[in-house]
């Protein structure tokens, strides 16, 4: 592996008897992603029918593999190799980018005046703010296909709700700090809400299960209250909204 | 393969009852849990008793209070914790398979002795697979014997696909766990542990630890001396099974089968999957300790207890 990597990295940590984590960064990048996808796939490659699964998030790759066929030692060694040979994927920075439909309205995003007020903008700024630029899928976790997404706009950063809510719609549109997401299905949750999305992010059905993957490039577009309904968007206020 | 008919009915649900293969794999990158039986050893017993094959889905019944009637004749076996089970308000072995006729009526009362037991039918339960396992998980709502992540409730109906087995197949005494003593639960140590004091490393493998009562299929929460580490807290990373994390409050938390996929407190290191299982078993209230072992130690163990079921 070459480049501009941190002092010290990679490293490979152990991560309990079936585990390795290897650490390729020490600070959130959207430079990262593209050497992460990249690890991933050497992996699946390398590991094949002996890999449990993978992990990537920001920073880590955690590879979790079958220690009945494959020893920590032995798996350790097939890391080093591939990290001795990595190259960043080159295909991720030209793949298409995902685009997410959103009704921005306060009826479905309670904290889009919140957001207004910290920036000084007003509502229409702050929609614009949002979604005028693409945005990296870091990690995937919390719920299923739930992906933390960033970095939003420094203006539009907000911290977390003091007191998270108990129910958070499916398909709600939220920003915390720097980061950006959408709920996949009714959670807990403690982010600000800015609109809704009527796609589905997680679906059993389909091949892949979760729209969005680590690695990916998103973009979310603003669309209107009838092009959300016609999209088959769920338009209950947050109150009664399911 | 046998077409999959009514086995079991729910005629009271108890708290907790759960259908679990050996957990789903290959999904984690898409935030979705590992699932699983929460103490691999009783659920594996509990297969091998009446034939069953390694990941054949067995009932976890946490704590009591499940009351099944048999649909028909079948052969079953329950393995894990003494919940006071009864067949027709007979006492019932635990580590033992046994039959059950038409009508019969199998109930948990209450915990004697550890806290999950695991249910087999020979043939195996039959449930369809999600994301390619049938392990439920109630907060996901993926799995279970209705493929929605649901709890076992009154009236339900489990499908078997029954088999011919022996009745009276008996673990051997070394693997019929007692619970109710001190747990040593073994950890390998993590790459964070030179994170933390020197105190508290003293203290997290020499202090006695008691398990909380926030514990479920998540994590179990210890609480005893408050351990220090430089470290408060980290980018997210992947969570491996059993790693024990510790939050500011200094008191470690170890996350279990339905645990977040990801997450940001630096970790002690990780229980091995052995100690899982016997946490797993843990009532609120009992005190375990932490004992630090080898990759290789641990590797044994656990391949000791996977040949066992080959």
């Amino acid at each position: 592996m070459s480049g501009a990597l941190p002092q010290g990295l990679p490293r490979l940590e152990s991560a309990g008897l079936d585990g390795w984590m290897v650490r390729l960064f020490d600070a959130i990048d959207e430079g990262n992603m593209p050497w992460l996808t990249a690890l991933v796939r050497e992996c699946e490659a390398t590991f094949g029918d002996r890999l449990v699964d993978l992990v990537p998030s920001y920073t880590t790759l955690l590879v979790v593999f079958d220690p009945l066929r494959l020893s920590p030692g032995e798996a350790r060694g097939w890391l080093a190799e591939i990290l001795e040979r990595l190259q960043p994927d080159e295909a991720t920075s030209d793949a298409p980018v995902k685009e997410l439909p959103v009704w921005y309205d306060p009826s479905v995003g309670p904290e889009l005046s919140r957001l207004a007020e910290l920036a000084g903008m007003n509502l229409e700024e702050v929609v614009a703010c949002h979604s005028e630029r693409n945005y990296r899928v870091f990690a995937l976790g919390f719920a299923p296909g739930f992906a933390f997404m960033g970095s939003v706009d420094a203006r539009i950063e907000a911290p977390r709700l003091e007191t998270p809510r108990r129910r958070v719609p499916a398909g709600s549109v939220a920003v915390a700090g720097r980061q950006t997401s959408a709920y996949p299905a009714v959670t807990p949750g403690g982010w600000n809400l800015i609109g809704r999305t009527p796609a589905v992010l997680f679906d059993r059905d389909r091949e892949g299960f979760s729209l969005l993957r680590v690695g990916d490039r998103v973009r979310f577009v603003p669309i209107d209250r009838a092009e959300f309904e016609r999209q088959g968007g769920d338009t209950r206020p947050m109150e009664e909204g399911r | 393969m046998t077409h999959p008919v009514d086995g079991l009915s729910v005629t009271r649900a108890g708290p907790l009852a759960l259908l679990q293969d050996a957990g789903r794999f290959g999904v984690r990158r898409l935030g979705v849990t590992q699932g699983g039986p929460a103490d691999l050893h009783g659920w594996a017993w509990a297969n091998h008793l009446v034939g069953n094959a390694w990941g054949t889905p067995v009932l976890e019944v946490t704590l009591g209070g499940l009351e099944l009637v048999a649909e028909r004749d079948l052969v079953v076996a329950v393995a894990g914790a003494d919940l006071s089970a009864t067949l027709d308000g007979e006492a019932l072995a635990v580590w033992r398979s046994f039959s059950m006729k038409a009508g019969q009526r199998l109930a948990f009362a209450t915990p004697v002795n550890g806290l999950r037991a695991y249910l087999a039918v020979a043939g195996g339960f039959v449930a369809r697979p999600v994301l390619g396992s049938v392990a439920c998980v109630v907060r996901e709502g993926l799995g279970g014997h209705d493929g929605q992540g649901h709890r076992l409730a009154e009236g339900d109906c489990l499908k078997v696909t029954p088999r011919r087995a022996s009745s009276g197949s008996e673990a051997p005494r070394e693997e019929r766990y007692d619970y109710g003593g001190a747990a040593e639960l073994a950890l390998l140590p993590g790459a964070q542990v030179g994170e933390f004091s020197g105190d508290s490393l003293f203290q997290a493998f020499n202090a006695p630890w008691q398990v909380d009562d926030r514990a479920d299929r998540m994590g179990v929460r210890l609480t005893g001396p408050r351990l220090q580490c430089r470290m408060p807290s980290m980018i997210s990373e992947g969570i491996g099974l059993g790693a024990v994390q510790v939050p500011p409050d200094g008191q470690p938390i170890a996350l279990l089968n339905d645990r977040q996929t990801i997450g940001g407190y630096p970790r002690l290191g990780a229980l091995t999957p052995l100690a899982c299982s016997r946490l797993a078993q843990c009532l609120p209230g009992q005190a375990v300790r932490l004992r630090a072992v080898s990759a290789e130690q641990a590797l044994a163990a656990y391949r000791h207890l996977r040949t066992a079921f080959a």
